[in-house]
């Protein structure tokens, strides 16, 4: 059987998140029912979740989740990771048997981080250091796959309905500011777990509904720029894109959804010379990551939550504020189950960036 | 001394229709037909027809065909018919077969055995009446690092560039070459249009510096009308290294076509044949490269973007590589379909690769070595329809040149006798009552149609694959499957088998 | 009103739009049928120098000669401003051919005047020799 990235996959989805604008901890238990309400869009096939400020006495390490398919390649991979790696501690990620999830492979995270002199080496910070060992253990160290690399958050995710692997990880039991989900409907069979979203880089997790037809354009373009697209889903080259816009071009994220979902040419035309200026440039340098395609994402990163739509608002995605917290589902009924009153309710417009990010939070 | 050679064509004349109104006469610069007053009917002299369709086109009853001639050597696989009729020739003459046009040969034809994708159920399809649907590309290097002032804002000073209002532009053909109510066909249909066309290595006629915005001077090996004005006057300047349809040898204008403007505009005495030479004589590596493109910007003031233009050889992966870093802002390619005034037949037909096969060639390899962005790729030779502008795109390039295109537009049969200077439908002439024929406003208008029609067809395959911004639809070689492709050829043109998910 | 105008650095000399021309008033609907072993005698005739050529055929003027010249009414404007002929009122006393300054009115063979109308008078209903020309030598516009 082929695994995910062997073959393309396309997928239909249900997304959703929830987030505290004051960075106040939540238990990931309403994240679940939120998802639950959208079962029919999955097919049991994939469910995940990303849940930022879990590790709070950990926050300044980096913690890799891992699946071990290959009892052997546990080894392989801590032998190439302790050489790089200050290993601070390591456990199985604790797990609910239930009969709905099957064949699970070893699931263990790791909180690591790089050594002064694999620093030195990259030159250009921890973050770049972390993001090649995630490419070479991917690529390199076959039955071992880090599927969550960032601080203070994590990816919890396998084949099945995400509200039975919200069960199966127990994210009742944890706490943190930020929480989004996703389900599933790949119209291939996915081989393996590593397929499930959401995906995750560094800090950056992604959750997607949508199929983009520019996807070869656009991985052909990260890998150019040293992404290796493993999983060859959309949401995969949607990571990388923003990864390298935000760390590696240092654009803000609503730059990047001037990027990935650009205006057109008619609206641009008709702006101001200085905002005219601007949105041709970003265009015209970034043509290679304009993301065409029906589209919601929800992108987690350290501190915030954006949410997105193509710019011709082809998938839904609401968005609600009650108090300090926020929540975003392709439904709004998913909302509603969590909080059946809020202050107000609004659906994302085309290519219009929704950013929260965290009081005194870091950009 | 007895003539081997047959004639390839036969006129049939139905003369139950034919009225004798003699315009088939006065319209062949061949001579071939004439009204025999003692009979009272026309008569053809098939030996001098090369097919040029003039006479069939105009005559009113519609009583003219031209059929190949069914006088047949024995026939024989290995030693078809041409090779024997070539072989007369040189026995005869003792010189260098001359051919007009791109290669004829059945080499395989990659475009046709590409398909393209288009969205069902799991992405849905753009309609482009309703919805916005873009072909504006820009074509230039991009800039290595984004510059911030002291508010944060960007700076959004960018390399210079051309923009295009679909990725289509006219492929150099030169004054000399062509005639000059081409050139002005050509220069009035790009200014409308919104793009470019470019000179060729035969200069830049005085009166055309109006178009000046949306000419691409050319700088051939020849330096024919190279000077100070030419380069400020184009919007931008190609070196042309080569070209398709002759790899590794410079152009060609026979004397008799270097005529008043012509001899003026070359800057060249009338009557010399102008033969380009095979090199630049100032580019013998790689580094004397770099070292012209930078002359070029500095006498420019690095206002302009500058084009490097090649062939597609076996290596051109390699020499694109080494081009990509020699400062020049784009790559144009020329695969061996490539037209031309004039070539040995020999060049033409058996030198040089496919543009598909190169094209993938090269945008993968500037992929791999992380230079895709220092350039633009366009791609020539040949471009006949939308759908190669799609494929084209699909694999890796930013725009195309046509060349053939935009002369079969203007009238062209490709009757391939360029050479010879007696084209009917004055274009490839300089025979002033035979350019006359060429109006320019009727053929900048078909130019303008012909592009037109392409743009919208274009969207309406765009809009099938859920794209709705060319920019996405560029190296996405996904949207490709091939058929009936050997595993080699869709590994170096990077696309999939048809069937396959 | 519109008129035919040449443009006489486009004509090739070709003298298509003579045979459509006299194709356009036979009142035949098959080209051939209508000009097979017939000696045509068209409106629009082709005038040469050797050097220069260019297609002449009535210029519809604002005060037409030919007019005041006719004696028998057979020659008059329409509504759109067209000069036209009624030939079965034409004694055929060549008046018209005299004053015309640019020798667009003949008499046929019938004994009677004729000369372009514009193709008004037939089936085309616009002038065929504009749409016929193959190089834009000939056109139909409102000056």
């Amino acid at each position: 059987m082929l695994l995910e990235g062997e073959f393309r996959n396309p997928a239909g989805c249900a997304i959703s998140a929830i987030f505290d604008k004051t960075g106040a901890l939540f238990s990931g238990a309403d994240i679940i029912d939120s998802i639950a309400v959208m079962r029919d869009r999955s097919n049991g096939l994939g469910g995940g979740f990303a849940c930022y400020g879990i590790y709070p006495d950990k926050k300044e390490l980096y913690a890799f989740h891992v699946f071990f398919t290959i009892h052997s390649a546990r080894k392989d991979f801590e032998e190439y990771i302790s050489r790089y790696y200050e290993i601070d501690s390591d456990e199985d990620i604790p797990t609910r048997k239930i009969p709905e999830i099957v064949d699970e492979p070893e699931i263990r995270r790791y909180f690591v981080y790089p050594k002064q002199k694999y620093i030195d080496f990259v030159k250009t910070g921890a973050d770049e250091c972390v993001f090649r060992t995630v490419f070479a253990v991917n690529t390199e160290i076959k039955g071992a796959y880090i599927f969550s690399s960032g601080k203070n958050m994590g990816i919890f995710k396998a084949v099945g309905f995400p509200e039975d692997v919200g069960r199966f990880y127990m994210l009742d039991s944890y706490k943190g500011y930020l929480f989004t989900a996703h389900g599933r409907y790949p119209t291939n069979t996915p081989g393996w777990w590593g397929g499930a979203h959401p995906f995750g880089l560094l800090g950056l997790s992604v959750v997607h509904n949508g199929e983009i037809s520019s996807y070869d354009a656009n991985r052909r373009a990260m890998e150019m720029y040293g992404y290796k697209c493993t999983l060859l889903t959309d949401t995969e080259v949607i990571t990388y894109i923003l990864d390298y816009l935000t760390r590696k071009k240092a654009l803000t994220f609503e730059e990047c959804a001037e990027v990935i979902a650009a205006p057109f040419w008619e609206r641009i035309d008709r702006m101001n010379e200085e905002e005219r200026a601007r949105a041709t440039y970003l265009r015209d340098v970034f043509s290679a990551e304009l993301v065409t395609g029906p589209f919601s994402i929800i992108v987690g990163f350290d501190g915030g939550v954006m949410a997105l739509n193509d710019r011709l608002k082809l998938r839904t995605l609401a968005v609600a504020e009650k108090g300090d917290k926020v929540y975003m589902a392709s439904e709004e009924a998913a909302i509603r189950r969590v909080c059946p009153s809020f202050d107000k309710m609004f659906y994302a417009e085309g290519g219009k960036p929704i950013v929260y990010r965290v009081k005194g939070g870091k950009q | 001394m007895i003539d081997y050679n047959v004639a390839p064509f036969e006129v049939v004349r139905d003369y139950d229709k034919c009225v004798n109104c003699r315009v088939c006469e006065r319209q062949c610069s061949n001579e071939v037909h004439h009204y025999e007053e003692g009979f009272g009917k026309m008569i053809s002299d098939s030996a001098k027809c090369v097919d040029c369709q003039r006479c069939v086109c105009l005559c009113p009853t519609k009583a003219l065909k031209i059929v190949p001639n069914q006088n047949s050597f024995r026939p024989n696989a290995n030693w078809q018919q041409k090779y024997l009729t070539e072989i007369y020739k040189q026995a005869e003459s003792g010189g260098v077969l001359l051919s007009s046009m791109g290669n004829p040969e059945p080499f395989p034809v990659y475009f046709d055995k590409i398909l393209i994708n288009a969205s069902q159920v799991t992405n849905p399809s753009i309609d482009p009446l309703r919805e916005p649907m873009e072909t504006r590309v820009f074509l230039g290097a991009k800039p290595q690092n984004i510059e911030r002032d002291a508010d944060g804002k960007i700076v959004t000073k960018l390399p210079p560039r051309l923009r295009l209002s679909m990725p289509v532009m006219f492929s150099a053909m030169s004054y000399g070459s062509i005639s000059y109510n081409a050139h002005a066909a050509l220069a009035r249909a790009a200014e409308k249009l919104g793009i470019y066309y470019n000179t060729g290595e035969g200069g830049l006629h005085k009166d055309f510096y109006k178009y000046s915005a949306n000419t691409i001077v050319q700088v051939a090996s020849g330096r024919f009308g190279v000077h100070k004005d030419y380069l400020e006057d184009g919007a931008a300047i190609e070196i042309k290294i080569g070209q398709g349809a002759k790899p590794g040898i410079g152009g060609h204008l026979p004397g008799a076509k270097i005529v008043g403007d012509v001899s003026k505009t070359r800057m060249i005495p009338e009557g010399s044949d102008a033969v380009s030479p095979a090199p630049h004589h100032d580019i013998y590596s790689i580094e004397d490269l770099r070292q012209l493109v930078y002359s070029i910007k500095e006498a420019t003031e690095y206002k302009k973007p500058v084009i490097v233009k090649i062939a597609a050889v076996h290596n051109v992966a390699a020499i694109a590589s080494g081009i990509a870093r020699s400062g020049a802002d784009i790559i144009a390619i020329d695969g061996f379909r490539g037209g031309t005034g004039a070539a040995p037949t020999r060049i033409r037909d058996n030198v040089g690769i496919p543009i598909e096969l190169a094209l993938g060639s090269v945008d993968q390899r500037l992929r791999e070595e992380n230079i895709r962005d220092n350039v633009s790729l366009v791609v020539a030779g040949s471009i006949r329809c939308s759908a190669d502008v799609v494929k084209a795109i699909c694999l890796g390039a930013d725009a195309v040149y046509i060349g053939s295109a935009s002369l079969v537009a203007m009238g062209c049969h490709l009757c391939r006798t360029c050479n010879l200077g007696k084209c009917n439908w004055g274009i490839a002439t300089q025979r002033p009552d035979l350019v006359k024929r060429l109006n320019p406003d009727l053929a900048a208008e078909r130019l303008i149609n012909m592009l037109t029609g392409w743009n919208h067809e274009i969207q309406e395959m765009m809009g099938g694959m859920g794209i709705n911004s060319i920019e996405a639809l560029r190296g996405n070689r996904l949207m490709l499957r091939g058929v009936g492709l050997t595993e080699r050829e869709l590994a170096v043109l990077g696309i999939k088998h048809a069937g396959e998910v | 009103m519109k008129r035919i105008y040449v443009r006489e650095e486009w004509c090739l000399g070709c003298r298509l739009c003579e045979y459509e021309c006299a194709y356009a008033n036979s009142g035949i609907g098959n080209i051939v049928l209508a000009l097979k072993d017939k000696e045509i005698d068209p409106n629009v005739k082709v005038q040469t120098d050797g050097k220069i050529t260019f297609a002449v055929s009535c210029r519809h003027c604002d005060e037409p000669l030919c007019i005041s010249a006719c004696i028998s009414g057979a020659l008059g404007k329409d509504e759109t401003g067209a000069v036209m002929v009624d030939r079965s009122k034409c004694v055929g006393c060549g008046s018209c051919v005299m004053v015309c300054p640019y020798g667009a009115v003949r008499i046929t063979k019938e004994g009677t005047a004729n000369k372009c109308q514009l193709c008004m008078n037939n089936t085309f209903g616009e002038p065929l020799c504009v749409k016929k020309c193959p190089n834009g030598a000939i056109v139909f516009e409102e000056k």
